[in-house]
């Protein structure tokens, strides 16, 4: 099934009938535009791919160019595909909304999450820090990293110091709590990967 | 107005009476009591409000059996069934944690003249 491209617009708070308080994160989602349908007889499979965000035509390569005006639209900043199963019913042009989510209650959210460069265990792995007085010098330090000359080796996939964010990521299984298909909003119950105005894809959860 | 605060500030209640920092209030807290729902008051003085729109809070304190006790209540929630002012409180700041360092006679807040 096919999913939307939007942009995060923040976080506020709304309340349930019973006085329960529910944190949401606000999607402007769509309204996409078709630009590429591809099918198993001319590109060997079967997909949709959908833009999102308008751009400057100065900032579009010709050939890119070329690719929205067949698709009777300005240029858009973010492209996505999905693969279909059958041959899809989409047109190129089709305009997509938040009503092909339907009645979802369920969505994942995709984003580039909040980049925090190079990271230290504290922030990156959730480690503890050392102790702080008495003389202690490794306050943040990442401690023993393995053990002796068995296994004389460092273990893969040891927690270590690094780039922390600024890498795609996906939460699963939020509950949309409300659609606002006029002015294109959904919120989702709890918080979306990225910053604010950063792009996000929104699917349904499987 | 941008599309967060389009929200945030929708549908927001307009039952409740206007009161500020330093009155003191009733605050009718919807409880929920095996299938039963029943209102109950917490009196006490507004020490600090927080947040505006649906994220609006205030801190709510008063001396229950000579221990304070302060609440912090989501003004927009239904929870919050309804809001009365007892007294209007003459005060110079913002937020009232002062308060808390004080006991007797000196954690009084003098009333607003009319």
């Amino acid at each position: 099934m096919i999913g939307l491209i939007g942009k995060k617009i923040g976080m506020t708070r709304t309340f349930q009938e019973d006085g329960r308080s529910v944190p949401v994160t606000v999607i402007e989602a769509g309204p996409c535009v078709v630009t590429q349908v591809k099918t198993e007889n001319v590109d060997g499979y079967n997909a949709v791919q959908i833009g999102f965000g308008a751009k400057k035509a100065k900032n579009t390569p010709l050939p890119m160019q070329g690719h929205f005006r067949k698709a009777g639209t300005d240029p858009l900043r973010t492209l996505v595909e999905y693969r279909m199963e059958g041959e899809p019913e989409l047109k190129l042009g089709d305009a997509v909304d938040l009503s092909v989510l339907g009645e979802l209650s369920l969505v994942d959210v995709t984003g580039i999450t909040k980049g925090r460069g190079f990271s230290g265990n504290i922030k990156r792995h959730g480690h503890h820090r050392g102790p702080d007085g008495h003389g202690s010098k490794n306050v943040r330090a990442s401690g023993s990293i393995g053990m002796h000359t068995f296994p004389g080796r460092v273990v893969k996939g040891k927690a270590m110091p690094g780039q922390y964010g600024n890498k795609q990521e996906t939460k699963k299984n939020l509950t949309v709590v409300s659609v606002d298909t006029e002015r294109n909003l959904i919120l989702v119950k709890g918080s979306v990967p990225g910053h604010k105005n950063g792009i996000v894809t929104i699917r349904p959860s499987r | 107005m941008n599309i967060i605060d389009s929200i945030r500030y929708n549908d927001l209640r307009d039952d409740l009476p206007e009161f500020n920092i330093g009155d003191t209030i009733a605050v009718g807290v919807r409880i929920q009591e095996g299938g039963k729902t029943r209102i109950q008051n917490f009196i006490g003085a507004v020490i600090a409000r927080q947040g505006t729109g649906t994220e609006a809070t205030i801190t709510v304190r008063k001396l229950s059996s000579g221990i304070a006790v302060e609440r912090i209540f989501p003004v927009e929630s239904p929870n919050v069934d309804s809001i009365t002012v007892k007294k209007r409180g003459r005060i110079r700041r913002a937020k009232l944690y002062y308060l808390r360092d004080r006991t007797g006679r000196k954690a009084r807040i003098r009333e607003a003249r009319r």
